[in-house]
């Protein structure tokens, strides 16, 4: 577990017992194939916990084949004001598209 | 944290950025965590999520109180999963609401301190096993149809925890109604005891939607901003229109003599409804409310050799692990 976590776990301080643990986000895979999506949080003390709260929280119904628990806090995520010039390398290159491509008349299927 | 908002400050020079925030509403796109939001976008979210996860949360305690009383293992089983996704309910939204910046921790103390609302109805008492009935047909097919509105709120993580909710809920209402059929095709008493339940619980239920459009202080601002995209007369009025005929298919009958099909609406027009009473329940006075708030924060304290348990042997783990 990352130290940011018992540093979390810490400063709660005084009202330990009655504190709020760490921060998880859950990823759920669901059957026949699909990649991890996420589902939502889970607070929990630990890894193993987590994956035990993400569990009867987001798959009672045979959601899932996989789960994934990560920190929040070691997520790292663009923001909002990035996504102008963040995205755009991507946003000039049309040829990227295959209907960027002349295709002769006549032929249906390429 | 990756998911989570900064607490957005109101500056006097906001009014560019809530008008692109408007424009954003209006073109249908998806307010995430992360994006610039009105302060008071952020406050109406966090008191309406906060809100639904406590009613969510409190609405356990009436169900639960027949647990050990359900009449075959069967209805037994179905109330115990049916609470526990309710649980569930609750900490999804608990969970979006987090996305906001707030802790869920803050929220609960809100609710167990009396300074949180949560739904009016769950403050009214479980008397017989045909109210557990009645709360699966009524209660929850009235929040099936509030949200399945909120399912499409501009504010993602309130909507995705939606599209999760209501994919369980319908579950909740249909061992409800099995459970008001069963009994209104049962003995004489059987069926009065269904029939004593749905006078009881009827009106509550529609008082689940809110006050009259004209009277709901927050509705415009919510509908402005797409999180609510009908009024609650019109889901009222939608969930009416639902249950007559499902009363009428089991012979139960809805206690309003007003009751009538309106062919000019093509709605059914019921009675007035009674909101000194709504208002004396939201205000504290309802019949269960002090015996609600004393239930959860007894959980509350008994949970706590819990808490204080899972934190110590996660402090053990990590100093073996450091040891090791």
């Amino acid at each position: 577990m990352p130290d940011s976590h018992d540093e979390t776990l810490k400063t709660q301080g005084a009202t330990a017992a009655d504190s709020q643990w760490p921060l998880w986000e859950v990823f759920v895979q669901p059957p026949h194939g699909e990649p991890h999506e996420h589902a939502g949080s889970v607070h929990a003390v630990s890894a193993e916990q987590a994956l035990e709260n993400a569990r009867d929280v987001y798959a009672r119904r045979g959601e899932a084949v996989s789960l994934w628990v990560v920190p929040s806090s070691a997520i790292t995520a663009s923001t909002p004001d990035d996504m102008g010039p963040f995205f755009d390398p991507g946003n000039d290159k049309p040829y990227r598209h295959p209907q960027f491509y002349k295709v002769p008349r006549g032929v249906r299927v390429v | 944290m990756a998911n989570q908002a900064p607490r957005s400050d109101s500056q006097p020079d906001d009014s560019a950025r809530t008008a692109e925030f408007e424009a954003r509403i209006a073109r249908g796109e998806t307010i995430e965590p992360k994006d610039w939001m009105p302060e008071r976008y952020r406050k109406q979210l966090v008191r309406m999520m906060s809100q639904h996860a406590h009613s969510e949360i409190v609405g356990m305690l009436p169900e639960g109180n027949w647990i050990t009383r359900a009449p075959n293992l069967r209805r037994k089983m179905a109330l115990i999963a049916k609470v526990q996704d309710e649980a569930g309910h609750g900490l999804y939204i608990y969970c979006g609401t987090e996305t906001l910046g707030v802790d869920r921790q803050e929220l609960i103390a809100q609710l167990l301190d009396g300074t949180a609302k949560y739904s009016s109805i769950f403050n009214y008492p479980t008397l017989s096993w045909a109210d557990i009935g009645c709360i699966g047909w009524f209660v929850d097919g009235a929040a099936i149809v509030n949200q399945t509105m909120l399912a499409k709120a501009s504010y993602g993580p309130y909507a995705r925890a939606m599209v999760r909710i209501c994919k369980e809920e319908n579950f909740h209402k249909r061992q409800g109604y099995e459970i008001m059929a069963t009994l209104a095709a049962g003995t004489p008493e059987q069926k009065a005891m269904a029939q004593e339940a749905v006078n009881r619980w009827w009106w509550p239920s529609l008082m689940m939607f809110g006050p009259h459009d004209a009277d709901s202080p927050n509705s415009d601002e919510l509908r402005r901003w797409g999180v609510k995209k009908k009024s609650n007369d019109e889901l009222r009025q939608r969930f009416v229109n639902l249950t007559v005929g499902q009363a009428k298919a089991i012979d139960l009958t809805l206690p309003d003599p007003e009751l009538r099909y309106d062919d000019a609406t093509e709605n059914w027009h019921f009675g007035p409804i009674d909101w000194a009473e709504f208002w004396r329940v939201v205000k504290g006075d309802g019949p269960c409310n002090r015996e609600r708030l004393a239930a959860r924060r007894k959980a509350h304290d008994d949970g706590e050799w819990v808490r204080v348990a899972a934190a110590a042997y996660a402090a053990k783990q990590r100093r073996s692990s450091e040891a090791a």
